[in-house]
């Protein structure tokens, strides 16, 4: 996470080795990783919208963490529900209750740890297939990237709603179906954008000197590529973290998810089940899709902004 | 379910276009126009061949995914229905699923090459007359949809990377990320509960009305005060990648030195990019506008889900609620064809329309 997008040429960090006794590689290594870490929040730190799509997003993992200390769980259950059916806001439910009674915020808040979970598992997936993906077709040549190759931009081409439905569809209702779903449709992505980014890599003289001194594949893919594509993966990553929580609320609203579970997709399929709209229920509806919206903004604003640090050709987009 | 809007700086066209060099008149003469005709039946054949991998990839992998994964489609038809082992055994043997399973994917084959997608479980009919009755809708709603997003994407895209850093560039960038974010079904629903509840000025369930007067201009305008709805909600969730996207390119072509040279000639800032950076920029945009084709169809069955409009959309989310495995299955091979067809064919067009790619 902390290397810098050019490792390879030490060029321009600082050699603070000539200061004193000699050192470590450990040490130097360090110092390295802090001064780019330092530049990477320099860069970072200029891009407005990225901060605050940062500080959004701290809010809102904040919010969902503390939910259990904040809140009390029995509000979840609805045979406890203590409001009335879908009541307005009050000063007892500040958002409203839902067609059974329970507080809008509540659901609301319990859902941020569902939804967000879902969003960051099935990212995780996708991106350690596109990333051993990508890596294996920039590295290995000849008919294995052509078939790996072929493989991703089938998925890139084909509607991934469409896959994820069938998919989730015979895999039965439950949230592991719903990770899984979102993970195997939204790798390719980032495997198209790894495996670029190999070969430029492997273009590098220090690549071919490790290959010279007898390195295998698996070190040169784990300890020369893989370090030097991270940054891209953590740009790509926290984009890729916005469309899944978007596509677990679509899925959920269409039915797919798991029923016994709150997540904001759920709360509005059952806003729209139980009539909320037609009822004029605006407190239900709003709440979890604007929830929704924030998250996927806020992530997505973190994206751009990380982008635009690690790719200058983007700067100032 | 779209394609992230950032990651345009890696579009294929925007590779293509760099390593192009000055290839455009580098094809003159009569020998240099044949060798790309010959050039161009070789790229189109190649495309084709992807094209036909592609489509059996998905014959397969919806057989894989419906009759290998999908467990036993006898479960989900009786789950609410108390059978008796003898009707669960009849049933198997009328569906077929008392076969092996090579005998039922040459059953499978030769149902796909005849046409023939099996019988819908709910609507006890055809599942290829289905789709074919649904399919106008489906046309009528995503084509409205996407001529207005790609139009209104373009140009506002055109005029936002044209002035970057002004406030309508980002203002319309806000606008796009934010729409962007916004999960289709739900902005559905609050456009649902704004136009239709409380303003009450448009229909918000179906296509048509049950007592509209016979004859086209009442049935047409009818269909339109249906249409009205939907329409908006998809344009506004599939502009805003639009707006990105050809906000990239034209800051793509921004700095390029025949836009220097049109503006020495004295031409107006106006012309210079209308007749000579929208057309270069527009090119790369389209192969961008086609990939994410795939986008449109989750849209349209969210969209259709939502305003209950009877299009294919609607049909595979009724077919999920059963769940009607051989609808489910239809839908999703005639979406991935679609899709994949519509692709190959911006590509060979791109090809034709693209000097630089034509020659390189």
């Amino acid at each position: 996470m902390t290397t810098p997008p050019d490792t390879g040429t030490p060029a321009g960090t600082p050699a603070p080795a000539e200061a004193g006794a000699l050192r470590s590689v450990r040490s130097v290594v360090r110092e390295r990783r802090k001064a780019a870490l330092l530049r990477f929040w320099a860069g970072y730190r200029r891009q407005p919208a990225g901060m605050a799509g940062l500080v959004g997003m701290a809010v809102i993992v904040v919010l969902a963490l503390a939910a259990p200390l904040i809140t009390d769980s029995a509000g979840l259950d609805v045979t406890q529900a203590t409001g009335d059916r879908l009541q307005p806001p009050s000063a007892a439910f500040p958002l409203g209750t839902d067609e059974t009674g329970r507080s809008v915020l509540l659901l609301t808040l319990w859902g941020a740890r569902i939804s967000l979970l879902v969003g960051v598992t099935a990212t995780l997936l996708a991106m350690g297939i596109g990333t051993l993906v990508g890596i294996a077709a920039g590295h290995f040549g000849g008919w294995f990237t052509g078939l790996l190759m072929r493989v991703t931009d089938w998925f890139i081409v084909l509607p991934r709603l469409v896959l994820a439905i069938a998919l989730a569809a015979v895999l039965g209702p439950s949230l592991t179906t719903i990770v899984v779903a979102i993970g195997v449709t939204s790798w390719p992505g980032t495997a198209r954008l790894i495996r670029a980014q190999t070969l430029a890599v492997e273009a590098r003289p220090y690549l071919e000197r490790a290959r010279a001194l007898g390195a295998g594949h698996w070190h040169q893919m784990t300890r020369h590529v893989l370090p030097n594509v991270m940054p891209l993966v953590l740009a790509s990553t926290t984009l890729e973290v916005a469309s899944a929580v978007l596509a677990e609320a679509t899925l959920s609203f269409l039915g797919l998810g798991d029923p016994a579970r709150v997540s904001w997709g759920s709360m509005l399929s059952r806003a729209n089940s139980s009539g909320a709209v037609t009822f004029g229920a605006w407190w239900y509806l709003l709440t979890p899709g604007l929830a929704i919206l924030v998250v996927v903004l806020c992530f997505t604003l973190c994206g751009r902004a990380l982008e635009a640090v690690f790719n200058p050709r983007l700067r100032g987009r | 379910m779209s394609m992230d809007p950032s990651l345009v700086a890696e579009s294929p066209g925007a590779a293509s276009k760099s390593s192009d060099g000055s290839s455009v008149s580098s094809g003159g003469g009569h020998s240099g126009s044949a060798a790309a005709g010959r050039g161009f039946a070789k790229y189109a054949l190649a495309k084709l061949g992807g094209a036909a991998v592609s489509l059996l990839m998905v014959v397969f992998s919806a057989f894989f995914l419906f009759r290998v994964l999908g467990g036993d489609p006898v479960d989900a038809l009786t789950r609410d229905v108390p059978t008796t082992p003898a009707e669960r055994a009849a049933l198997r043997h009328r569906l077929g699923l008392d076969q092996p399973l090579s005998l039922q994917f040459v059953h499978y084959l030769q149902g796909v090459l005849t046409g023939d997608l099996g019988q819908s479980y709910q609507y006890q009919q055809p599942v290829t007359s289905l789709i074919g009755a649904r399919l106008g809708a489906t046309v009528l709603l995503t084509g409205t949809a996407l001529v207005l997003a790609v139009s209104l994407g373009l140009w506002i895209g055109t005029r936002a990377g044209w002035r970057q850093g002004s406030r309508f560039d980002k203002v319309q960038v806000g606008v796009s990320l934010t729409l962007w974010s916004a999960p289709t079904f739900w902005f559905g629903m609050i456009v649902i509960m704004a136009f239709g509840r409380y303003l009450g000025l448009f229909p918000v369930n179906g296509m048509v009305s049950p007592y509209t007067p016979d004859g086209f201009w009442p049935q047409a305008l009818d269909t339109l005060h249906h249409l009205v709805l939907p329409v908006l909600t998809m344009t506004a969730v599939i502009y805003a990648q639009y707006v990105l996207v050809m906000r990239s390119s034209i800051l793509d072509e921004k700095d390029a030195d025949y836009l220097v040279t049109a503006r020495a000639k004295g031409l107006r800032d106006d012309d210079v990019r209308r007749r000579h950076a929208v057309p270069n920029a527009l090119l790369p945009t389209v192969t961008l506008v086609f990939l994410q084709l795939g986008g449109v169809v989750g849209g349209a069955i969210l969209t259709e889900t939502v305003f209950s409009w009877p299009g294919l959309g609607l049909l595979a989310y009724q077919a999920l609620r059963i769940p009607d495995l051989p609808l489910l299955q239809g839908t999703f091979l005639f979406f991935s064809t679609a899709v994949i067809l519509a692709n190959t064919a911006a590509d060979v067009v791109y090809r034709f329309l693209d000097p630089r790619v034509r020659h390189s």
